[in-house]
């Protein structure tokens, strides 16, 4: 398990004063504090940790979300912001003597701006929700993590997140313009806008992926971009994990960037096609899902050329769509991964290191053994063009031991994935999930380089803490024993 | 400049830095120096050169990963690209000409001053393809940042942090970039058009359709050429360009500019040629929503502007004084964008704001990471902004 720090006992003895002060801020129905209501809220997508905060509150404007922090600061109370709760890695865990600070009723579409292909969206609005919005007029938003129907704008920008077909369109860092931001102490202030490149310091690519350390994000400009004429997926499967990724290099190698690059081992595969009947071969090893873009004509040029390569390499089978119908079968199997996983065991962890795409049958393999070692089963999914991983660690929560092992399992992949020359994680963030493990990737000073420049937004720790950076050593923090 | 270190490797380069912050000594930071005229005058009576730490350190084709040490020269990355068909992503413009310099730029400093070509439009700039560095601060202390993976958001992100600083928050020493496949052709959709306006409109047009295009500039002239790429399989160009000739017909005369002649015109537009500066004129590169792009250069009244990125990105070319400079500022703000004093002399480089003033509590914050990066401020003193 991983310790949170002491809750500072001023704030939690003056919980009624700070709960009326949060109201005269946010009238009407934005303060949350009685204990069955602050329930939804105790955790997030990483549902084995949960900690009540000392109070939720639902600001609906810039100015609000101001006023909020300038009384937090002014009152020494730490502040956790939120958007869906969808976090992987316990980005939103509250703690217990903080302020949730809920973005969700701020989701509002301001503007959309065809000529100049951008949108201005409050932080709560749903990252599908744009897409949704722009759809008709044949405009898309391209970042596409799994939980798009639900997790919002300002918490995809916080953790970066990026999605299946990111290989070529880039993570959220690469389709944003512009933040509007309010700082610990609540200044309100702006960031990029309505154009490419401020000149000065890349604020806009700091704050990216800062895990809600540094500000807190209201507003974003977001780029859009004209969906493609249309998309296709086929499908090939192998005999090994091996032959499979080095078919994977035989298309990048070939100068073909395919729009997703989807791997699936062999247990990903069974559970799959058991939840979905997607007609997945279940004999294979390992299975890619390929998406190509463009006219018809292109679509078959492309799909064609990666059939030609993938024969090269004795696929057991090669599907390839020919109508959006049986794309859209080839994909449903993969699309509905973690349902599978999570019906054929009752927990399960969702890892999410990244390696060099060269290591992957090594990291399976090596993978494979901790799990007969551990005895606990696992399904790889990997996004194979950019090298990011998830195994899907199955276990039983109600079980000490199970989860305890599971977590401890996780650990020895992610270092792993650290030792063969790639990162802890690619796009669910670090959280609490693994700020423990960062010691694993960086030296001490570079833990106390990122630190110092933390402190230079919030120097006194009040912003989403206990995430991200290890606790020891560092006095903003007392705890527990 | 009357002395230069030039250190052969990481751990000289961080004696040299931890040398000069003991004595609180500031270095002027350089690659090869080919960019010494942007920006403003650093205040330093030493430089440190990076031009020895040269070479590259590994290349991964499959994986898409280039690491060199940040004094390798261009096009020595470009060229072993190029045995493999890749090529750097965000085409980091060629400003040898435009600086009067006499060598290559290297990567160190593209990433530290975030310069990226007509492809940054749809592909991303510089800073979106650094994947990882090694670099120090201004106590000589090293540090890494992201790695060599293409999807890493391990911690804060120190590179977009670094990139686009121009020395003053740290000295990258190697730098880790994805890349891509280069298109194996290339074609472009020209529309000669009545004046700038229009000409955007062609670009908004191009680029918000589904062809994929990877680059939209006006050529200037009495009637502006609105261009538009396409970079693909050559059977792709063909139905695509086709296309958006079929497309734009009712916004102008269009023609279709074939594969080696296009590749030499964004050569031009990367190198921004077409801008025509008189050595004696000051440049400047304005960044605004592309539709406001024809409003800037029509505010200042100028004869020299190239208009790229879709009409975002705004070069000027005018007379090197205070009071050009003072209309440009006024009209990118005016416009709701932002401004670099691209080039000019050193005299008025020292003397005018060179980026757009910060608001005051970005700007609190700003010189705090500053004391934090580089607590002697020994790093490019006044580069970036007069204090500090």
């Amino acid at each position: 398990m991983i310790s949170l720090p002491e809750p500072k006992p001023a704030v939690m003895a003056r919980r009624a004063e700070i709960v009326a002060g949060l109201q005269a801020l946010v009238p009407g129905d934005g303060v949350i504090s009685e204990a069955v209501r602050l329930k939804p809220y105790e955790t997030d997508g990483l549902s084995a940790y949960r900690q009540p905060p000392l109070a939720v509150v639902l600001p609906t404007t810039t100015e609000q979300v101001a006023a909020v922090l300038a009384y937090c600061h002014a009152n020494g109370v730490r502040v956790v912001p939120r958007g869906a709760g969808t976090s992987l890695s316990g980005g939103a865990l509250p703690l217990a003597d903080a302020v949730v600070l809920g973005l969700m009723r701020m989701n509002h579409i301001l503007e959309v701006d065809y000529a100049n292909r951008l949108a201005v969206v409050e932080a709560g609005v749903t990252n599908l929700g744009i897409t949704n919005h722009v759809a008709a007029d044949g405009f898309f938003y391209a970042p596409d993590p799994s939980s798009q129907l639900a997790c919002m704008i300002g918490g995809n920008v916080n953790m970066n997140s990026g999605g299946a077909h990111c290989l070529k369109y880039g993570v959220t860092a690469n389709n944003l313009l512009g933040l509007k931001l309010v700082t610990i102490e609540g200044e309100i202030f702006e960031v990029g806008g309505r154009y490419l490149d401020a000149a000065g310091y890349d604020w806009l690519g700091l704050l990216t992926g800062s895990e809600g350390q540094l500000a807190v994000i209201t507003e974003v400009t977001v780029r859009i971009l004209h969906s493609p004429e249309g998309q296709r997926a086929m499908l090939a499967a192998f005999t090994s994990n091996e032959i499979a990724g080095e078919a994977v290099d035989a298309i990048i190698a070939s100068g073909i960037i395919p729009v997703a690059l989807e791997f699936m081992d062999r247990p990903a595969i069974h559970a799959c096609e058991a939840f979905a009947h997607a007609g997945y071969p279940l004999d294979a090893e390992a299975m890619l899902i390929i998406e190509v873009e463009g006219s018809t004509a292109e679509q078959d040029m492309l799909l064609g050329r990666l059939k030609e390569i993938c024969e090269r390499f004795a696929p057991i089978s090669l599907k390839v769509a020919e109508t959006a119908e049986q794309s859209l079968a080839i994909w449903k199997g993969r699309k509905g991964a973690f349902g599978a996983v999570g019906r054929i065991s009752p927990d399960y962890l969702c890892m999410d290191g990244t390696i060099p795409t060269g290591q992957l049958p090594f990291v399976l393999k090596r993978i494979g053994e901790m799990s007969a070692s551990y005895g606990l089963q696992v399904a790889n999914i990997f996004h194979a063009g950019d090298g990011n991983l998830h195994p899907l660690i199955m276990f039983d929560a109600n079980d000490p031991k199970s989860f305890h092992d599971a977590e401890q399992f996780g650990a020895d992949i992610l270092t792993l994935c650290v030792e063969v020359g790639g990162c802890l994680t690619g796009e669910h963030g670090v959280g609490v999930e693994k700020r423990d493990l960062m010691p694993v990737q960086f030296t001490p000073f570079e833990l106390d380089q990122m630190r110092a420049v933390k402190a230079a937004f919030d120097p006194d720790w009040l912003l989403n803490p206990a995430k991200v950076f290890p606790l020891e050593g560092n006095a903003a923090f007392q705890t527990a024993a | 400049m009357s002395e230069t270190l030039l250190p052969a490797d990481e751990p000289a380069v961080a004696a040299a830095i931890a040398a000069a912050a003991a004595a609180g000594e500031p270095l002027a930071i350089e690659g090869r120096g080919t960019k010494r005229a942007l920006l403003r005058p650093v205040q330093a009576a030493r430089t440190l050169s990076l031009r020895k730490l040269s070479g590259i350190t590994l290349y991964r084709p499959q994986e898409l990963i280039l690491s060199a040490w940040a004094g390798t020269p261009l096009p020595e990355i470009e060229a072993a690209l190029a045995e493999r068909g890749q090529q750097v992503v965000a085409e980091p413009p060629d400003l040898t000409a435009l600086f009067g310099a006499t060598e290559a730029a290297t990567i160190g400093g593209l990433v530290a001053t975030n310069l990226s070509g007509p492809r940054r439009i749809t592909a991303g700039a510089m800073r979106d393809h650094v994947m990882g560095i090694r670099a120090m601060n201004g106590l000589g202390e090293v540090f890494r940042s992201g790695g060599r993976v293409l999807k890493n958001v391990t911690g804060l992100d120190l590179c977009k942090l670094l990139a686009g600083s121009h020395g003053t928050l740290g000295v990258i020493t190697e730098v880790t970039l994805k890349v891509l496949p280069a298109a194996p052709a290339t074609g472009t959709v020209a529309v000669r058009v009545a004046d700038l306006t229009a000409a955007v409109r062609v670009l908004s047009a191009g680029l918000g359709s589904p062809y994929g295009v990877s680059g939209a500039a006006v050529l200037p002239g009495e009637h502006p050429l609105a261009v538009l790429r396409l970079e693909e399989f050559p059977e792709s160009i063909a139905y695509r360009a086709g296309r958006l000739r079929d497309a734009l017909a009712g916004m102008g005369e269009v023609s279709v500019i074939e594969d080696a002649e296009s590749r030499a015109l964004w050569r031009r537009v990367r190198d921004a040629e077409p801008l025509e500066a008189a050595p004696e004129e000051a440049i400047w590169r304005v960044s605004v929503q592309p539709t406001a792009g024809p409003g800037v250069v029509a505010a200042l009244g100028f004869g020299k502007s190239l208009l790229d990125w879709g009409g975002g990105l705004v070069w000027l070319a005018g007379p090197a004084t205070a009071e050009t400079h003072a209309a440009v500022m006024a009209a990118a703000a005016a416009a709701g964008g932002s401004f670099t004093l691209f080039r000019g002399p050193e005299a008025l480089r020292a003397a005018v704001a060179v980026l757009p003033e910060e608001p005051a509590a970005l700007a609190a914050i700003g010189r705090r990471v500053k004391a934090v990066m580089d607590p002697r401020g020994v790093l490019n003193p006044g580069r970036m902004r007069a204090a500090g």
